[in-house]
């Protein structure tokens, strides 16, 4: 019997997205008939350097710290129902992520699982310090000193793979997002490697899928414009693929949020920088010719994606030692209370460019200006404030010495007596940064590879 | 004989939502018509010119529009908008992910007797 649709939901959309999210797309699922998929996706830019340092603290460590609580409300359905797990939750030690699976499976009494670990995307393997400094950065920033982690994007294929050995489970580390979706549509459907406009579908519902409820009515809210019945209880997506590329995409049962082409269509652009050329591991996805339309209630197909050949190159993060960032908060409010977190601001930042220091400063009005601003002259059409409103001062720095940081945090503290009248509820924040730049390595320099643990086949 | 349409100013809210993303420090701004007939408007009136202007003050070095008349929808790419990006800005919202609201608060001069029919497709 061919098997002409796959079904996909997804738990998790960010490293530290809701945990009980999996929960109603599992269920949800498991009443599908067909093959099941459930992906987590866990990893953002500067996660994998952060659990890279975690790693070097205790080598059994280095997945995501998340793990256990989006694995462990599911697992036991998900064996049941034959709701395979596909998750880059792996992150910087994808075999210790496994053996964490196994420890919650033993704990739980479930059956044990198969698990797939997919291994090589970690560039300085195959690579020196000093050849990866040697590329060019996508966005022209020099590769500082003190690398903490270079991962490569690597594609479906190897996820494919995994799911053909058997596994209940797969572990990655740094894959494309997308890939995630793919390499599940590659296993079931057998897509070429160079059957472009089917890769480039499957692709196209991994970026849909990869966001969470960003598809389904999250992110998407606006009042009285966009109005979104219970965002509290916000479904996560399912989709349901086809062997032919076309797309459905819908929402857990039982939950709120909303799948209408204008939340989809929101989800489509995000993060995409030329339509015709979203570039990935597997294929270059065109969607210039996408459309989509609402099929019936929170049901919303797409369709028209089209694929080009795959990129030579795979993209890679290099995370290197970025100094430290400095940030304090202190509040004003009531009767003029503007003008009072005015002198505030311009008491601190006197007193810090006095010191002279050649750090990156930066000072905020919340309620003045503050994110759409550039920190110094104020957006244009801003309308304006009213005076005696509630406004926090923020002062934030970047500097490669702990002491500038921590010398800002305690002149926004000094306000407390030394400050105009009324401040209060000071906060501060020093954070050792990761700073991250891109590259791209000849994809011929990574062999991904796949290896299990738990249960034989 | 010629007829003068009057036109009302609206902020781009009004009629378009969007969603900002981002990568490295370059931001992508979308920008949707609530209302299909709107495209060609938003077309003429949110020009990479325009767009540019309005991120100048934080930086912005570049602005390239895309245009996907299918779906419909414009799609704005941002160089330098993000004061460092991500891992190395000074500002509070690290990914710019309040800035297609400041592009939303852009103004658009609408033909007065489309207002109702471009306005009609919110709470979508």
């Amino acid at each position: 019997m061919t098997k002409d649709l796959v079904h996909i939901g997804c738990g998790a959309g960010f490293a530290g997205d809701r945990k009980d999210a999996g929960g109603p797309v599992v269920d949800t699922l498991a009443k599908r008939d067909g093959p099941k998929y459930l992906i987590f996706e866990t990893l953002a830019e500067r996660t994998l350097a952060l659990a890279q340092k975690q790693k070097l603290k205790d080598p059994a460590k280095g997945y995501s710290p998340f793990l256990e609580a989006y694995v462990r409300p599911v697992l036991e359905r998900c064996l049941a129902h034959k709701i395979r797990i596909v998750s880059n939750f792996g992150a910087a030690n994808p075999m210790g992520g496994a053996r964490k699976i196994l420890e919650i499976a033993q704990e739980l009494g479930c059956r044990t699982p198969r698990i797939a670990v997919v291994s090589g995307d970690d560039l300085l393997t195959v690579m020196s310090e000093g050849e990866i400094r040697a590329h060019k950065s996508i966005e022209g920033l020099p590769i500082g000193d003190g690398i903490v982690a270079a991962n490569t994007y690597i594609g479906a294929r190897p996820i494919a793979e995994a799911l053909a050995g058997g596994a209940d489970i797969v572990v990655v580390g740094r894959t494309t997002d997308p890939a995630l979706v793919l390499g599940p549509l590659i296993h079931e459907f057998g897509w070429a490697e160079d059957d472009w406009d089917r890769l480039a579908a499957g692709t196209l519902a991994g970026h849909l899928l990869e966001c969470g409820a960003q598809v389904t009515g999250a992110y998407f809210a606006d009042p009285g414009f966009k109005d979104v019945p219970d965002l509290a209880h916000v479904g996560f997506p399912v989709a349901t693929i086809g062997r032919d590329g076309a797309i459905s995409v819908s929402k857990a049962n039982n939950t709120g949020g909303a799948v209408t082409p204008a939340s989809v269509k929101e989800q489509i652009l995000y993060e995409m920088h030329d339509p015709s050329a979203y570039l990935t591991a597997d294929v270059v996805l065109d969607i210039t010719g996408v459309s989509v339309a609402q099929e019936s209630d929170n049901v919303v197909s797409i369709s028209g994606a089209r694929g080009k050949p795959r990129p030579d190159t795979l993209k890679t993060t290099v995370s290197f030692d970025g100094g430290w960032l400095g940030e304090a908060e202190i509040s004003y409010a009531g009767p003029n209370a503007l003008a009072r977190a005015k002198l505030a601001r311009d008491v601190i930042r006197e007193r810090c460019l006095e010191r002279g220091s050649n750090a990156e400063y930066r000072f905020d009005i919340v309620g003045l200006s503050s994110t759409f601003d550039g920190g110094s002259a104020p957006y244009p059409g801003r309308p304006a404030p009213a005076p005696d409103g509630d406004f926090r001062v923020r002062a934030a720095v970047s500097s490669h010495s702990k002491e500038v940081a921590e010398d800002l945090a305690d002149e926004v503290l000094s306000l407390y007596c030394s400050g105009p009248a009324g401040g209060g509820g000071f906060r501060r924040n020093i954070t050792a940064q990761i700073h991250t730049a891109s590259i791209l390595v000849d994809r011929n320099r990574l062999a991904p590879s796949v290896s299990y643990c738990g249960a034989e086949t | 004989m010629t007829i003068v349409l009057e036109t009302v100013r609206l902020k781009l809210h009004d009629i378009a939502h969007g969603r900002s993303g981002d990568k490295g420090n370059r931001s992508n701004i979308s920008v949707i018509p609530y209302c299909e007939d709107a495209y060609p408007l938003l077309l003429e009136q949110v020009t990479e010119a325009q767009v540019l202007e309005l991120f100048a003050h934080k930086g912005a070095s570049a602005v390239k529009r895309y245009e996907l008349p299918n779906l419909p929808a414009l799609n704005f790419v941002i160089d330098d908008a993000l004061e460092g990006g991500v891992n190395s800005t000074l500002n509070l919202d690290l990914h710019g992910k309040t800035l297609s609201f400041m592009l939303l608060a852009m103004p658009v001069e609408v033909p007065l007797d489309r207002v109702r029919e471009f306005t009609n497709g919110r709470r979508g």
